[in-house]
């Protein structure tokens, strides 16, 4: 048994998979960055950080003759996620129900997509992860008025990337309100997206927890998202009638190269900053 | 071409190229194991010293690319991760292991919990 406690719930392993499965769906869906960007791990639960490279020499003398640095490292941020399945519905997945309420699972499951893939889009301080946004903001592009002029935007922004000696292949996150709006127009009956496609020869991402749009290299080496443990899902307590169980993810992101990503940012936005 | 090499067991328009990546990676382990075998063995045949150095050197090479691709396949394919992770490197009964991994319960009543989701790159959808 690990720290997840699984085998104390009150849960059958049919219904376990049914969780598991229905947990996994959702985060496939919803996870934005983890098309991006590079994966480490995952670490283990026990990883508490990982090493930067870095070092500081230390002022205050340990013994005279010695000097003494002190290694500089990433702490992993841990989240977790509480959510509360019906007893009777686990049941009835025992029962052979297809059809269990498994919406608490969804919900939780999308938290924890949106979660991380806020802190790696917009960073998150106090967990010391600086999001793709702000540690690019320098090579940012404003986002036209115009969804027609979405495609010159996409392909300033692919130049850009070129002119710093970054490679391709090229994709692209598109938060809710860029997708949204990418996807319903068209020029002279054309889909812009399928303009904005031919202009990049990776993926075009849905991001949910982008705020605005990013071009990125998806060449290698330029972001880094490790994981201590992958999301999993836990055992808190229960009653008669509802178990509580939480996702849970251990993880830090690292931008290695912030010249690698061209933000698209709202005007407003850029105003902002 | 080696037979195992052509082994694909279904029609490659059914496969996803993951699937296909990962039964090179496994066949090129399964020739890596077969040529330290048939190192070993010759290793211990000849009787001239410098062709028996030269053979174990060899061996030793393929030992290295054996765990090279061994590794590769772990970081894709979550399930061999998690079972590599609870046997390798121990120095316990490796049953003994099995049975504290399972928690006594049958095999997958409630798993180890990971999702086994990591890398989205290069995934559909």
């Amino acid at each position: 048994m690990n720290d997840l406690l699984r085998e104390h719930a009150p849960i059958s392993a049919q219904a376990w998979e049914q969780i598991d499965a229905e947990a996994k769906r959702t985060l496939e869906v919803l996870l934005a960055a983890r098309r991006l960007v590079d994966f480490k791990g995952p670490l283990g639960w026990q990883t508490a950080a990982i090493p930067t490279g870095r070092s500081e020499v230390l002022s205050a003398s340990l013994q005279e003759g010695v000097t003494a640095r002190v290694r500089h490292v990433q702490p992993l941020v841990e989240i977790r996620i509480p959510f509360e399945v019906s007893r009777a519905e686990l049941e009835a997945i025992g029962r052979g129900a297809a059809d269990a309420d498994l919406a608490p699972v969804r919900n939780a499951a999308r938290l924890a997509a949106i979660a991380e893939d806020r802190a790696i889009f917009q960073g998150y301080g106090a967990g010391h992860i600086e999001g793709i946004f702000p540690a690019a903001r320098t090579y940012g592009l404003t986002i036209p008025d115009q969804f027609e002029r979405y495609p010159d935007v996409v392909a300033e922004a692919t130049h850009r990337l070129r002119s710093q000696g970054v490679g391709g292949p090229y994709g692209i996150a598109l938060g809710p309100r860029c997708y949204t709006g990418l996807t319903r127009s068209t020029d002279r009956g054309y889909p812009i997206i399928d303009h904005v496609r031919q202009l990049l020869d990776g993926p075009i991402v849905w991001a949910p927890a982008a705020d605005g749009a990013v071009v990125m290299s998806l060449r290698g080496g330029d972001f880094e998202l490790t994981v201590g443990q992958d999301f999993s899902i836990g055992y808190l307590d229960h009653t008669s009638t509802s178990v509580l169980l939480y996702i849970q993810e251990t993880f830090t992101f690292r931008v290695l190269a912030p010249e690698a990503a061209v933000p698209l940012v709202y005007a407003t936005a850029a105003q902002a900053a | 071409m080696a037979a195992s090499s052509a082994g694909l067991h279904e029609s490659p328009e059914q496969l996803k190229p993951e699937t296909i990546d990962r039964h090179r990676a496994i066949v090129s382990i399964m020739e890596e194991l077969e040529a330290i075998d048939w190192y070993d063995q010759r290793v211990d045949a000849t009787s001239d010293p410098e062709l028996k150095a030269i053979l174990a050197h060899n061996r030793d090479e393929e030992k290295e690319h054996a765990a090279m691709t061994l590794e590769w396949l772990r970081r894709h394919d979550a399930k061999l991760d998690e079972h590599l992770r609870t046997y390798l490197f121990t120095d316990k009964d490796v049953l003994e292991i099995e049975e504290e991994a399972e928690g006594g319960a049958t095999p997958g009543s409630a798993g180890d919990g990971s999702l086994g989701i990591g890398s989205l790159k290069n995934k559909k959808g």
